[in-house]
């Protein structure tokens, strides 16, 4: 298996030997930080042409295909138009807390992003607690789509932040719990020790029931987490047109528009990192040469392939079921995945302490 | 210059000479070459993402629903991503009849609309009234309401009409300047100022 | 009818009848609030169903035609009021205590022809804005655009509502109320709004997610089809009905011509009576598919669109083939249709019979039974029997609540007596019944057309009609079965060549008015599932 840390630890080298070291690290953040937006960017437009696609063939149509080869210049063109689309600013608005909005979801997305292990030593900074950064900087979302709902001085946006903040907040418990689980399965919060773990046997595999319980709920409250269907509450499109970015434009909801795509990406990476092994390729026990045929394929392909799949049951849900109301919503959480969750906990607790794990 | 979109051949179109009189006007005006360059990649991207703005009155509305299912699949073109905000849209395409009480409600949608804007009146009563032409309480035609970029004629038109009156649009598109005089856009301008509405300061 | 007449004129001496398409009592407005009454209360006479109001204009008076029907006995009579007051402020005594939906049918009236009505909680404009000058379908309306020019500025908005009452004197004096509660927090769901179907508007007071109020606007897309038929030759007047509910264009088409054919004696060969049936079940059947696709695609489940958009192709092409259109078809007309069927037709008829089950199945299976969509319609929106026909909710959401209203089976028109068919009734009133008696009368459809379609006869499809029509001079009222609900064409003639008053009684108008009655207290989501499973469409509530 490939092993990133060499290639990273030869272009730290490489910038040691002319600059002193403040001058290198700084020279590798940048480095780092432009790989980060780009791969960011790219991954966002590749989601939303490949979402389109996915609808498109659930719908038994073609979906894009006249610009650019299968139509995969559709989303740099919708990039473009909307980078130059006019920023309209309304007035009786709170322009500063308007502004900041997009800002603050894109951002938050963006931190999350960031501690992805993206494949054999391509990880930025491997936390002891990086599980927990990462739900940290997931509920800054939140925030921003609160505030875009309250500036935009619109009753259908302050709805729909009202219903993301009730939804948010509910399901990142359940996604929280769920994790919980897991990392009280692999023993440690940092997400290198959660993957290495991981090495003889994916999670959902080794861990019994109790992890193909918490991975069910994951999902459930992953997709909730990134308001997609059928949890689109907050921008319910035919209850409340656009949600709380209705009064967004241009790149300001070109922002709202990639982090929700982001999010879903986010989402799916947390999954396979903590029920599908996050990079690590395929491997059964004792067939040698399968294993080592799959270790040939590159950690990325594999961490980037299971969130892709993952991603695609996500988008399945939202083009398969109706929207839910949000007692409804609300109800599914609290009265049962809440409780199924903790006895879960308690159900993956006993797994441990007796052993009855692979 | 042959302006075309979609992969269409050019002789396919069949009014050409209103493109080409645009392209010399473009031409006439003279440009910059990168400037020109970076027109022709900004003019792709919009002509090739043009968001329709769900809008519908009356029966063109459902060949317009017709025209994104399987059959006749705007998708393909890019189109399908309807936006109920007129916010994020970029063209609206009127399709049914307005009436009196209709019409303050689509100037309003216009002006909400993020330049650049287009309009596409679809259907006969768009155009003119069409059959309701005698009526007492129905717009003559939405030209005396919001500027029109392209025509498309029908009762309702077919969405094969649809498809090829929004790639006229699309063509239109293509001719555009961003920096510097905007032909389309000077024409808009005119047109708010001759109907402008009170309270709102539209002719800039 | 003989001892409807004997009662009433025992009870009402004041009361005149005259035998003409509808038994029809004149009563003057002093005594009309106690006749509608007995009319609605008596056990023998039981009318409780208030078909339509036809507000009318005999130039030298005002008055109103209140058609009435009993659903207990299956009886029809119609009353003619004539207002009182001069032409500047005509009165009549209303009736919206005793019939749910009176209330919107008097504003209409009162919309077009400025006739107050004494005693309506809701006396504002309908269709038109606060400022329109005149009344439009009266005689004397000057149609000058100048007078009433299309506006660019936004419409004033009041938040009061008028009411006339008679005080002890007998005196009538105006009040004013306010529409909601002051300080309620009203959100406005259209006209612009995804979910509405079309430009409708609700002004909906909410307390959170909870509605408190609905306000229904409509009239965005009012055309005023009425006053242009007044115009128009008989001829003229058809292609309207494509025009006003564009997915029962056919049923429409056919009313309209029966209407006019009854006025005018003409026998409608037998060919054409075929024809005429078999394209109204194909609309049923793509109207209901693309309610089904719609309905979902409001609860958020956008792909089932797709799934039934194909088969409303399938129907669409058939049509196409046979009437040269995809949706504004004008084929049925005065006396037969317009042209012969397509070559093809039976054949494409027989493929669309045998994909539509394994289509049906398919939706069940992806939709119906779905938890969340049962969560989403099952109790919610609940309408009783007896509010559906005080609200006079007729078709497909007035038999989900259990009222057997097919015109189809209580006045067989055309050769529906001939067809054997199940009329769907279900008792629950909820939207999910709603939902699914179209679900089952789309299986209906599909019986009807198989039994014809291998026996369409041979003749001609069209009976001699004079090229200028003229209608002897009289009031004739027909309804038929449209794919939302009983659809009423009335026709008053001078015997000119055009119609001297045309009232078309749309079926969508009590579904947009039942809203108010069926949200109050659910969420802003229910709102959408209620809204969606009434399956109302604008341009055929404001005509």
């Amino acid at each position: 298996m490939q092993d990133f840390s060499e290639l990273t630890a030869f272009i730290h080298s490489l910038l040691m030997q002319f600059l002193p070291h403040w001058a290198a690290v700084t020279v590798e953040c940048v480095i780092i930080a432009v790989c980060l937006l780009l791969a960011y960017s790219l991954l966002a437009l590749f989601y939303i042409w490949f979402e389109r696609k996915v609808c498109a063939a659930f719908q038994c149509r073609l979906g894009p295909n006249r610009v650019g080869p299968w139509g995969l210049l559709q989303s740099v063109a919708d990039m473009f138009k909307i980078l130059i689309k006019e920023l309209i600013s309304l007035k009786y608005t709170d322009k500063f807390l308007f502004a900041l909005a997009p800002y603050l979801v894109i951002l938050a997305s963006m931190l999350g992003f960031a501690v992805l292990p993206w494949g054999n030593g391509l990880q930025i900074i491997d936390f002891n607690i990086g599980i927990f950064f990462l739900i940290a900087c997931s509920s800054i979302g939140v925030l921003g789509i609160l505030l875009a709902g309250w500036s935009s001085n619109n009753k259908f946006t302050l709805i729909g932040a009202l219903r993301s903040g009730a939804q948010m907040v509910s399901y990142e418990l359940s996604v929280g719990l769920s994790i919980l689980t897991m990392v009280a399965f692999a023993g440690s919060m940092s997400i290198g020790d959660i993957v290495n773990a991981q090495a003889n046997g994916w999670f959902i595999f080794t861990g019994h029931v109790p992890a193909v319980i918490a991975f069910v709920i994951y999902l459930i409250a992953g997709t909730a987490e990134t308001n997609r269907g059928p949890f689109d509450l907050p921008e319910a499109e035919s209850e409340l047109t656009a949600g709380y970015h209705t009064e967004y434009s241009g790149i300001h909801f070109g922002f709202f528009y990639l982090a929700e795509y982001l999010n879903l990406f986010i989402v799916a990476g947390v999954a396979a990192l903590m029920f599908f092994g996050g990079w690590m390729p395929f491997h059964i026990n004792g067939w040698d040469g399968f294993n080592h045929v799959m270790d040939y394929i590159p950690s990325v392909v594999w961490f980037i392939g299971k969130a892709i799949a993952l991603s695609f049951i996500i988008i399945w849900f939202k083009w398969t079921f109706p929207r839910l109301r949000i007692d409804q919503l609300l109800a599914l959480e609290w009265k049962y995945l809440l409780p199924i969750n903790l006895v879960n906990l308690v159900l993956m607790v006993c797994c441990i302490v007796y052993g009855w794990h692979f | 210059m042959e302006v075309t979109t979609k992969s269409m051949p050019y002789d396919a179109w069949k009014d050409n000479e209103y493109i080409e009189k645009l392209v010399k006007e473009l031409q006439d005006s003279g440009t910059n070459v990168i400037i020109g360059s970076l027109d022709h990649l900004i003019n792709w991207g919009r002509s090739n993402s043009i968001w329709p703005l769900t809008f519908a009155t009356s029966c063109c509305g459902i060949e317009f629903v017709s025209l994104g299912a399987a059959r006749f699949d705007m998708a393909r073109f890019g189109w399908e991503v309807a936006r109920a905000s007129p916010r994020q849209a970029d063209f609206i395409m009127v399709a049914g009849t307005i009436v009196h009480r209709m019409a303050p409600v689509l100037r309003r949608l216009y002006d909400q609309l993020a330049e650049p804007k287009y309009v596409i009146a679809c259907g006969g009563c768009a155009i003119s009234g069409g059959p309701f032409r005698k009526s007492y309480h129905v717009a003559m035609g939405i030209e005396d309401i919001i500027p029109v970029d392209v025509f498309v004629p029908g009762c309702p038109p077919r969405p094969e009409a649809m498809i090829y009156g929004i790639m006229q649009l699309s063509r239109k598109i293509k001719v555009e300047k961003f920096f510097g005089g905007v032909n389309r856009q000077e024409k808009q301008e005119e047109f708010l100022k001759s109907h402008p509405i009170e309270g709102i300061d539209d002719a800039k | 009818m003989a001892n409807i007449q004997e009662k009433i004129a025992k009870l009402f001496p004041e009361a005149s009848f005259e035998e003409a398409d509808t038994l029809t009592i004149t009563i003057p407005d002093a005594k009309w609030h106690d006749l509608a009454k007995t009319l609605r209360d008596d056990a023998e006479l039981a009318f409780d169903y208030l078909v339509t109001i036809v507000g009318m204009d005999w130039k030298d008076s005002l008055g109103c035609i209140y058609y009435l029907d009993s659903t207990k006995h299956n009886t029809h009579i119609a009353v003619k009021v004539i207002a009182t007051g001069d032409r500047e402020t005509p009165y009549i005594h209303s009736i919206s205590d005793l019939y749910a939906i009176g209330c919107i049918y008097e504003r209409e009236v009162y919309d077009f022809f400025g006739i107050i009505f004494i005693g309506n909680p809701d006396m504002r404009r309908l269709f038109l804005s606060i400022d329109w000058k005149g009344f439009p379908l009266r005689k004397d309306y000057d149609m000058d655009p100048n007078i009433n020019p299309v506006p660019l500025e936004s419409e004033r908005q009041s938040d009061f509502t008028q009411m006339y009452v008679e005080d002890a004197d007998g005196k009538i004096v105006k009040e004013e109320k306010r529409v909601f509660v002051e300080n309620d927090f009203v959100v406005n769901i259209g006209p612009q709004h995804p979910a509405t179907h079309g430009v409708l508007r609700f002004r909906t007071a909410v307390d959170g997610e909870t509605i408190k109020k609905i306000d229904v606007y409509m009239g965005y897309i009012h055309r005023g089809v009425e006053k242009i038929c007044e115009m128009d030759t008989y001829f003229q007047t058809l292609h309207f009905m494509d025009r006003l509910d564009y997915f029962s264009a056919h049923p429409y088409h056919h009313c309209l011509c029966m209407c006019i054919e009854k006025a005018a004696n003409i026998e409608v060969p037998r060919r054409a009576q075929v024809i005429r049936v078999i394209m109204d079940e194909l609309s049923r059947i793509a109207s209901h598919c693309l309610f089904i696709g719609t309905f979902c695609m409001d609860l958020g489940a956008t792909t089932m669109l797709f799934y039934t958009l194909r088969v409303r192709e399938q129907i669409l092409d058939i049509m196409d083939k046979t009437c040269g259109a995809r949706m504004t078809f004008n084929y049925e007309t005065i006396g037969g249709v317009i042209a012969d069927l397509d070559p093809d037709f039976v054949k494409d008829v027989k493929a669309l019979l045998e994909v539509l089950p394994k289509n049906i199945k398919e939706y069940n299976k992806l939709f119906t039974g779905n938890v969340i969509t049962r969560n989403r319609m099952e109790g919610v929106g609940v309408l009783s029997r007896e509010d559906a026909i005080s609200w006079a909710i007729t078709g497909p959401s007035g038999r989900g609540s259990g009222w057997a209203c097919d015109i189809r089976k209580t006045a067989p028109y055309a050769v529906y007596d001939e067809v054997e068919f199940d009329e769907v009734v279900r008792t629950e009133g909820d939207s999910m019944a709603r939902f699914k008696v179209r679900m089952d009368e789309m299986e209906q459809s599909a019986r009807i057309i198989a039994q014809l379609i291998d026996k369409i006869p041979e003749g001609d499809i069209q009976a001699k009609v004079p090229k200028v029509l003229r209608l002897p001079e009289g009031r004739w009222y027909q309804t038929v079965e449209g794919c939302r609900g009983a659809f009423g064409i009335y026709i008053e003639s001078d015997g000119g060549t055009s119609p001297y008053r045309l009232k078309i009684a749309p079926p969508c108008l009590p579904l947009a008015a039942v809203v108010d009655h069926l949200t109050e207290g659910s969420k802003i989501a229910d709102l959408i599932t209620i809204g969606g499973s009434l399956d109302y469409i604008v341009p055929d509530m404001d005509r």
